[in-house]
C-alpha cells in the first residue's frame, strides 16, 4: 500500500496548492496545470499544450518556454508518466472506476496500447492545419484540473464520463490519453525504473498482472528471463509502483535504468 | 504450448491493430466534426488586451491573466461553451474592463498571447463599441441621456455626441452617440453604464464590428487638410453670367 498511499497523497497535495488560493486566499501558485507560476518564480507549461501552441504556429514567450523545458527535464529524470501516476487528477477517477469495474462484470472491452500514439499524432496535426490548440476543447486532462482549479461545477459531467469510461474500458481514459503518449516518450529515456530484480522467485501468482495499469510492459523483463533486462523499460510504465506494492515475493522495487 | 503462447500473440496483435486503428479513425472523425474549430466558431467573444487573431493557437488556457485581473473582468469561456473551453475572455455588460496602468494581465500570460509589447492602455483593442440599437437609445429618441457618453474614460475621443436636428419635432436638437474606433478600447465602460435593461451600445470583436474603406479611396478633405491645397488642379472658375436670352415671342415660333 505504500506507494499507492505515497501517490494518492502526491495528487491530492499538488491539487490542494492549487486550490489554496481560489478557497483560502493562500496563492502559492497561480493559473492551472496547463501552465502556472509557483511563488512567482518557477514557471511550469504543459508539453501537450506547449507542443501544440508551437505547431499552430507561435512562438511562446521566454515564461512558457522556460515552464515546458523544466516540466521535461523533471519528467526525464523522474520517468515520463510519473505525472499520470502521481501528479494528474484523473488518475484517481479511473482507478476509482478501474477498481469497480475489476470487482464486476461491467466491461471487459479494451482499447489498444497504440491508440495514443494516434491520438498524439492526429492532436498535432490538428493543431498544425487548423492554428488552433483544438484538442484543447476536448482534452479532459487540463479540462479537469483547471476546471477543479477554477470552480466550474460543470466538471462534474466531465468526471462522469471519464469515470464511465473507465467502467467500461480496461485502463480507461489513461490507456489512450495523448498527454500521457508524450510523457512516455520521456519514459523510454529516464533513468528511473522499477526493476523485477529477483524475478526468479516469481511464483506467477499474477497479482502485479492484475493490478498494473499497463499489464503490457511488465510481461518482457518478469517473465522472458531468458537474456531480457530485469528493467521496466517501457515508457508506457507509470512508475506508480503498484507492482511493488502488490508482490508478496518482493521481486519488484525502485532503480536505475543501468 | 510455446506454438500456441505465440499464434495466441499474434492473433491478439491483430485484434489489437484492428481496435486500434478502428478507435483511431472513430476518435479522428469525432474530434474532426466536432473539435476542430479554426476560428471562435462564430462564438461572439471578446478577448483580453494584447490579443491578436491568432488568439485560440497562441494561448494555453491557463487561467493565469483572469487570476491576475484585479477587477474579475476576465473570466474563461466555460465548459460546454463555444469559442474554445478556458480561454479568457469578458462580458462588458457584467464587469468591463477598467484599463489598469500596469497591465496585470499581460504580465501574468506566459505564452505572449497577450501581447507583451502593449504597454500604453490607450492603444489597447479589445474590441470596439457600437451602438447597435438605434430605435431604442434614449438619445436617438429625442432624450438627453448620454450616460455612456459621460461613463467613456476617452471621453470626447472615442465617444462623442453629434448633434443634428430633431425632424420629428422640428425644432428640438438630437444628441447622437458617435463611437470613433481609433480611440475605442473596448473597455465596455458604455454597454455596463446604458440605463437600458438590455444595452442598446454594444462592444463588439472589431472583426465583426468594422467594415473596411476600398484601399484607392482617399478622403478629399483629409488629403487637402494635409497637403495644406487641393490635390487636384482647382476646378476653372469661369465668370458667373447671367442667363442672357429671352424667351422667344409667340408670333416668332409660329410656321
Amino acid at each position: 500500500m505504500k506507494y499507492l498511499l505515497l501517490r494518492r497523497l502526491s495528487q491530492l497535495t499538488i491539487l490542494t496548492v492549487f486550490l489554496l488560493g481560489p478557497l483560502a486566499g493562500v496563492w502559492i501558485v497561480q493559473g492551472s496545470m496547463a501552465g502556472s507560476m509557483t511563488l512567482d518564480v518557477l514557471p511550469l507549461t504543459d508539453p501537450l499544450v506547449f507542443l501544440q501552441t508551437v505547431l499552430t504556429g507561435h512562438s511562446p514567450a521566454a515564461t512558457a518556454l522556460a515552464g515546458g523545458i523544466i516540466v521535461l527535464g523533471f519528467y526525464l529524470l523522474v520517468g515520463g508518466r510519473v505525472f499520470c501516476s502521481w501528479v494528474c487528477p484523473i488518475n484517481m477517477i479511473n482507478d476509482g472506476a478501474g477498481w469497480i469495474r475489476q470487482r464486476t462484470s461491467i466491461g471487459d472491452g479494451s482499447l489498444g496500447t497504440t491508440l495514443r500514439y494516434w491520438l498524439l499524432g492526429f492532436v498535432s496535426i490538428l493543431a498544425f492545419t487548423t492554428g488552433v490548440t483544438g484538442w484543447e476543447d476536448s482534452n479532459p486532462v487540463n479540462i479537469v484540473s483547471r476546471s477543479l482549479v477554477f470552480l466550474q461545477w460543470q466538471v462534474i459531467w466531465v468526471i462522469l464520463s471519464l469515470f464511465i469510461f473507465g467502467l467500461l474500458l480496461k485502463g480507461g481514459w489513461c490507456r489512450i490519453c495523448p498527454t500521457g503518449a508524450l510523457y512516455s516518450l520521456l519514459g523510454y529515456l529516464s533513468p528511473l525504473k522499477v526493476r523485477s530484480s529477483n524475478r526468479e522467485t516469481c511464483d506467477h501468482c499474477n497479482a502485479c498482472y492484475q493490478v498494473c495499469p499497463e499489464p503490457q510492459v511488465l510481461v518482457t523483463p518478469l517473465k522472458n528471463s531468458a537474456g531480457s533486462s530485469p528493467v521496466i523499460l517501457s515508457g508506457q510504465c507509470t512508475n506508480c509502483g503498484r507492482c511493488i506494492d502488490v508482490c508478496h515475493k518482493n521481486i519488484f522495487k525502485f532503480g536505475s535504468r543501468f | 504450448m510455446g506454438n500456441d503462447l505465440k499464434s495466441d500473440t499474434n492473433t491478439n496483435r491483430r485484434q489489437f491493430l484492428a481496435t486500434s486503428a478502428t478507435a483511431a479513425c472513430g476518435v479522428v472523425a469525432l474530434f474532426g466534426l466536432s473539435g476542430c474549430t479554426p476560428d471562435d466558431g462564430g462564438a461572439v467573444l471578446l478577448r483580453p488586451p494584447g490579443a491578436k487573431g491568432d488568439f485560440l493557437g497562441a494561448c494555453i488556457r491557463c487561467g493565469q491573466c483572469v487570476r491576475a485581473c484585479p477587477h474579475k473582468t476576465l473570466k474563461l469561456v466555460g465548459l460546454l461553451q463555444r469559442g474554445g473551453t478556458g480561454s479568457p475572455h469578458y462580458e462588458p455588460r457584467q464587469i468591463p474592463c477598467e484599463m489598469c496602468a500596469d497591465l496585470p494581465c499581460i504580465k501574468a500570460c506566459p505564452t505572449g498571447a497577450l501581447d507583451p509589447e502593449l504597454t500604453d492602455v490607450n492603444k489597447i483593442k479589445m474590441g470596439v463599441a457600437v451602438l447597435v440599437d438605434q430605435e431604442n437609445c434614449l438619445n436617438y429618441l429625442g432624450l438627453r441621456c448620454g450616460v455612456c457618453y459621460r461613463a467613456c474614460p476617452s471621453i470626447d475621443k472615442a465617444l462623442t455626441l453629434d448633434a443634428r436636428h430633431n425632424s420629428r419635432s422640428g425644432k428640438h436638437t438630437l444628441f447622437l452617440p458617435k463611437v470613433h474606433s481609433s480611440h475605442c478600447t473596448g473597455c465596455g465602460k458604455c454597454e455596463k453604464s446604458c440605463v437600458l435593461p438590455i444595452a442598446a451600445i454594444k462592444v463588439l470583436p472589431r472583426s465583426l464590428a468594422k467594415g473596411k474603406l476600398g484601399e484607392h479611396y482617399r478622403l478629399g478633405w483629409e488629403e487637402k487638410a494635409k497637403k495644406g491645397k487641393s490635390l487636384i488642379p482647382e476646378a476653372l472658375d469661369l465668370p458667373d453670367r447671367m442667363p442672357e436670352f429671352t424667351l422667344p415671342s409667340l408670333d416668332e415660333v409660329k410656321p
